[in-house]
C-alpha cells in the first residue's frame, strides 16, 4: 500500500546524505514522513502532535547538525523518544505486604482479559504463587464457564459462586473472593470483569465499586493492541473512572503495529507491564519498550535481531571481514561464509522479518527460498579453492564441471558468479564507506535507525566490545541507496 | 437501500420436510433437484417477509460539534476525520473534495460546509449492495461469520437469529467455534435467547468444518430458513488459523451455496482493520461487514476507505450487548452521525 516508514524514510533521506546538514526542511519532510508512519501505526492524534514538537525541538538543536549523518539522526531521535513515553524499564508486579496481592482487571469488550486473567495465573503459579482467579463478568454469556474452563487448563481454582449471564452482582462476588481468599490463605487474587465501554457511567462505577471492595495492588487495564484513534479517550475514561496502575498490551501476535500503546502510555503515564501474544496460556511476556518503539515505526526488532546475531556472529571473522573489506580481498570463500552465518543466525524467514526495511522486501520474502542457499552452497563447494579465490579462471569448461559436480545446470553457476560479483563490488563500497548493509545480508535490508559510527582513521581496533554491534559499525549500517535495492546475493530478488 | 432482502419459499417448511430423507447427507443430485436453484425460482414462489424496522438509537455519535469550519483552512476537518480512524490518506482525499465542492457552489457559512461533508460522505458511503442477501431462493440461506478474537461473532449472531426468528424464521446455528473455552455455551445460550436450534461439536476440539458440514446438514432436514455458523476468532496473519476458514468454507459450499459472509470488525479497531478486511476476503470471500460496538465512543471511519477500497459493503451494526441491540448500516445515518445535525 504505502509501503512502511524505514522504506519512505529511506526516499527522504536520498540527497540528504550527500549534503550531510539538515535544513528545518529537511527536518519537516521527515517529521512529516514519521507523522504519517505514526498515524498509520494507531497513535492518537493528539500523541502525535505533541510528540513531534518535541523530536522537532530536538532535531533542531545542536545534536543533530553535529551528527556525521544527520537524517539518521533524527530517526534516532525519534526511537529514544517512543521508548521514554513506553516506559523505558519494564516494571513488575506490585505485591501485597500482607497477602493476598489482589490485582483487578479492567477494559473494554473483547479486548481479551477473560484469557488474560489465566495467563497471569499461570505465570504466578509458576513462580510459587497460590492464586485465585474471580468470576466477576456476570455479563457476557458464558464468561463464568469460560473462566472456569480457564482455570481448570491452568490449575488455578476459581471463585464463581454466579452462574452470571446478566445475574448476580459482580461488587459482592468481589468482596466475597477477598475473605474467601483469606481465609484459604491465597497469595494471589485476580479479578476478572465484565469488559465496558468508557461512555458507559452505570458500568464505569460498577468498576468502581468493585475496586472499592477489593482494594487491589494493581489495576490492571487491558486493550487490544488492534485498538484506533479512541484508545485515548477509552484510557481517560478508564484512568478517571476506576484508575489504573498499569497496562497490559493484547493480541501483539497480530499484525497491528499497536501505536495505541503509546498514546494509552502517553495519556494515562502508567507504565505497560505485559504484552499478551497468543490463545495459549503461555503466551504472555513482560512488554519491552524498545522493542514496541521499532515495531509502531515499523523498523523491525532491532534488538531481536542484534541479540541473535550475538549468538552467532564470530568476533574474529568479524575483523577479518572488516580488513578483506578494506583491502578489497572478497572472494567466493567469504562468499559461502556469509551464507553460512547467515543460516547460523536463524532462518533466514524470520530474520528477513526482523530486519527494518523488511516492508519493502515482502513481496520478495515470501520468494525467497532457503533452497536457494543450498544451491549456492552446493555450487561453491564445488568449485577448487583456486577457483574461489580467483573465480576470474571460471572459463566454460570449469563452469560445466562445477555444474555436473553440484548437480545444478551452468545457468545456475553463471547466475551464482555473478551475484557475488555484485556483491563484491558492493563490499567495496561498503569498505569505502558509502555501505548498503550487514555483510552476509541480502541487500537492502540495513536500514537501522542507529547513527553512523564515527570512522577514525588509522584505527584499526572498531570500537564497540560487542561482536555483533562492531560488525554492524563496521559494515556503517545504513539506509540502502536508491538503486541498489535488489538483493546483492540474488536471494528471491 | 440498506436492510434485509428476505424472500421465502411460499410452502418451504412442507416442502423441506418431504423432500429431504435424514440419510442424505452429501448427494449432490438429490440436493439440486430438490433444492431449487435462484434463476428457476419464479417471484411468484417467494414470498418477501416483512421484518421489522430498525433504526439505531445509539450509534454514531456526531464529532464535528467542537470544531469550526472555514473553507480556508480544513486542517481542523482533516485532524476530525483521522480522530475517527479514516486514514491519513483517505483524511486527506475527502478534505480536499470538500474544498473543491466549497469552492464550485460558493459555499462559506460553516452550515453549509457540514452539509457537503455530509453529503460527500452519504453518496461515498451509500451502495446498492448493502442489504443483506437472503433472497435467492436456494435454502436454507448461508450465513457464515469471521472475524478477530472479540470482534463481537457470537453476539452478532445472536442478535441477527432473534430479528430473524422473529420475522418468523426458522433459523440454525452451528457453533464451529471449538477453540475458545465456553464458545460453545456462549452461542447456546444465543441460541436459547433467540429461539433457534443449534448444531455443537459432539467433542471439545473437533474438527470445525465437520461442525459446519453438520449444521448445513441439519439445517437441511429440520427445514430451516436460515443457518448461521459462528466460527473462532482468528488473527489474520495466522495462516494455519486462515487455512482453517477457508476449509470450512468449501465443506460448506459442498452442500449449499453461501449466501453471506460476515466480516465482523470492532469500530475500535483502527488501521489494522484494513489488513483484517483484505485477509479474510482472501480466504473466505466476504460479502459484508457488521461493524459492531458502536455504541461506545469509536467512529469506525476505516470502513470508508474498506468500502472505496475492497468494495466490500458495510451491511450491520452492533450498538450494545442485549439482543436488539443492532441495525441495517444506513450511508446517511451515519455520515449524520459523524458531522452532526445541520
Ligand atoms: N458494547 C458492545 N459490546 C459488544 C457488541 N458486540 C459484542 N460486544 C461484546 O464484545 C465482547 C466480545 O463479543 P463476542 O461476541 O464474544 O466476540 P467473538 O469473540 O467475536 O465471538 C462481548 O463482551 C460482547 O458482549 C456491541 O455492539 N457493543
Ligand atoms: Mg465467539
Amino acid at each position: 500500500m504505502f509501503g512502511n516508514l524505514s522504506d519512505r524514510l529511506v526516499e527522504t533521506f536520498k540527497g540528504l546524505r550527500a549534503k550531510g546538514k539538515l535544513s528545518a526542511a529537511d527536518i519537516d519532510a521527515t517529521l512529516r514522513e514519521i507523522r504519517k508512519a505514526l498515524l498509520d501505526a494507531d497513535v492518537a492524534l493528539e500523541v502525535v502532535k505533541t510528540f513531534i514538537a518535541a523530536v522537532r525541538e530536538r532535531a533542531l538543536g545542536d545534536e543533530v547538525s553535529k551528527a556525521l549523518n544527520p537524517a539518521q539522526q533524527v530517526v534516532q531521535i525519534v526511537q529514544e523518544e517512543l521508548i521514554v513515553i513506553l516506559g523505558g524499564e519494564a516494571r513488575r508486579i506490585q505485591f501485597a505486604k500482607n497477602p493476598p496481592t489482589v490485582i483487578m482487571l479492567a477494559g473494554l469488550q473483547g479486548s481479551g482479559k477473560t484469557t488474560l486473567a489465566g495467563k497471569l495465573a499461570k505465570w504466578l503459579k509458576d513462580q510459587g504463587q497460590t492464586p485465585l482467579l474471580v468470576a466477576c463478568d456476570l455479563q457476557r454469556p458464558n464468561a463464568v464457564n469460560q473462566l472456569q474452563v480457564i482455570g481448570e487448563r491452568v490449575g488455578v481454582p476459581v471463585f464463581a459462586p454466579e452462574v452470571g449471564n446478566g445475574k448476580g452482582n459482580p461488587v459482592s462476588v468481589a468482596k466475597d473472593s477477598i475473605k474467601h481468599a483469606k481465609q484459604k490463605q491465597y497469595s494471589v487474587v485476580i479479578v476478572d470483569t465484565a469488559g465496558r465501554l468508557g461512555v458507559d457511567e452505570e458500568l464505569m462505577k460498577q468498576a468502581n465499586d468493585i475496586r472499592k471492595a477489593t482494594d487491589p495492588d494493581e489495576v490492571l487495564f487491558v486493550i487490544d493492541s488492534m485498538i484506533g484513534q479512541d484508545a485515548v479517550n477509552v484510557a481517560k475514561a478508564f484512568e478517571d473512572g476506576v484508575g489504573i496502575t498499569g497496562v497490559v498490551l493484547t493480541k501483539l501476535d497480530g499484525d497491528a503495529r499497536g501505536g495505541a500503546a503509546l498514546s494509552v502510555a502517553q495519556v494515562t503515564g502508567k507504565p505497560i507491564l505485559f504484552s499478551s501474544t497468543g490463545e495459549g496460556m503461555d503466551a504472555f511476556e513482560p512488554f519491552y519498550p524498545d522493542r514496541m518503539a521499532s515495531r509502531i515505526l515499523d523498523m523491525g526488532d532491532i534488538l531481536t535481531l542484534i541479540e541473535q546475531a550475538q549468538k552467532s556472529f564470530d568476533e574474529q571473522e568479524a575483523l577479518v571481514m572488516a580488513e578483506k573489506m578494506a583491502k578489497d580481498a572478497f572472494t567466493l570463500e567469504d562468499f559461502l561464509d556469509q551464507m553460512q552465518q547467515l543460516r547460523k543466525m536463524g532462518s533466514l524467514k524470520s530474520m528477513l522479518s526482523m530486519m527494518p526495511g523488511a516492508g519493502k522486501l515482502k513481496g520478495q520474502l515470501d520468494n525467497i527460498d532457503e533452497k536457494e542457499i543450498d544451491h549456492t552452497e552446493a555450487i561453491i563447494r564445488a568449485m577448487t579453492p583456486k577457483e574461489r579465490r580467483d573465480p576470474k579462471i571460471l572459463n566454460g569448461s570449469r563452469r560445466l564441471r562445477i555444474a555436473k559436480g553440484s548437480g545444478m545446470t551452468v545457468t545456475d553457476v553463471n547466475s551464482v558468479v555473478n551475484r557475488f560479483e555484485q556483491a563484491a563490488k558492493m563490499m567495496k563500497v561498503m569498505a569505502k564507506g558509502g555501505n548498503p548493509g550487514i555483510p552476509g545480508m541480502p541487500q537492502g535490508m540495513g536500514a537501522m535507525p542507529r547513527p553512523q559510527v564515527k570512522k577514525d582513521k588509522g584505527k584499526k581496533k572498531a570500537k564497540s566490545g560487542n561482536p555483533a554491534k562492531r560488525a554492524a559499525e563496521i559494515s556503517g549500517i545504513e539506509p540502502p541507496k536508491q538503486g541498489n535495492s535488489g538483493s546483492a546475493f540474488g536471494l528471491g530478488g | 437501500m440498506a436492510g434485509l432482502k428476505f424472500w421465502r419459499k411460499k410452502d418451504q417448511a412442507a416442502d423441506q420436510a418431504v423432500a429431504v430423507e435424514p440419510e442424505v447427507i452429501e448427494s449432490k443430485e438429490v440436493l439440486e433437484t430438490q433444492i431449487p436453484v435462484a434463476d428457476v425460482i419464479t417471484p411468484q414462489e417467494l414470498v418477501k417477509v416483512e421484518l421489522p424496522k430498525r433504526n439505531l438509537s445509539k450509534g454514531f455519535k456526531a464529532v464535528f460539534s467542537r470544531i469550526k469550519f472555514d473553507v480556508e483552512n480544513l486542517e481542523e476537518l482533516e485532524d476530525v476525520l483521522i480522530q475517527a480512524d479514516f486514514g491519513v490518506t483517505a483524511s486527506e482525499t475527502i478534505v480536499s473534495e470538500v474544498k473543491a465542492m466549497a469552492k464550485k457552489s460558493g459555499a462559506k457559512t460553516e452550515s453549509e460546509l457540514k452539509g457537503i461533508l455530509t453529503e460527500l460522505l452519504t453518496q461515498k458511503l451509500s451502495r446498492t449492495d448493502a442489504s443483506l442477501n437472503l433472497d435467492s431462493g436456494t435454502q436454507p440461506y448461508v450465513i457464515l461469520v469471521v472475524g478477530v478474537n472479540g470482534a463481537g461473532k457470537t453476539t452478532t449472531i445472536g442478535k441477527l437469529a432473534n430479528y430473524l426468528v422473529e420475522g418468523g424464521a426458522k433459523v440454525t446455528l452451528g457453533a464451529a467455534d471449538t477453540f475458545r473455552a465456553a464458545a460453545v455455551e456462549q452461542l447456546e445460550t444465543w441460541a436459547s435467547r433467540s429461539g433457534s436450534e443449534i448444531v455443537k461439536p459432539v467433542s471439545e476440539g473437533q474438527d470445525p468444518a465437520a461442525v459446519a458440514y453438520e449444521t448445513v446438514e441439519r439445517a437441511i432436514a429440520n427445514g430451516s430458513d436460515v443457518l448461521i455458523i459462528d466460527t473462532a476468532g482468528r488473527l489474520q496473519n495466522k495462516q494455519g488459523l486462515m487455512d482453517e476458514l477457508g476449509k470450512i468454507r468449501r465443506v460448506i459450499e459442498k452442500q449449499l451455496p453461501i449466501s453471506e459472509v460476515l466480516l465482523v470488525l470492532d469500530s475500535t479497531t483502527g488501521q489494522n482493520a484494513m489488513t483484517q478486511a483484505k485477509a479474510f476476503t482472501e480466504v473466505a470471500s466476504v460479502t459484508g461487514i457488521a461493524l459492531t460496538k458502536l455504541d461506545g465512543s469509536a467512529k469506525g471511519g476505516i470502513v470508508y476507505a474498506i468500502q472505496d477500497q475492497l468494495n466490500i459493503p458495510v451491511k450491520l451494526v452492533g450498538v450494545g450487548e442485549g439482543i436488539n441491540d443492532f441495525g441495517f448500516f444506513d450511508a446517511k445515518e451515519f455520515a449524520i452521525g459523524l458531522v452532526g445535525e445541520n
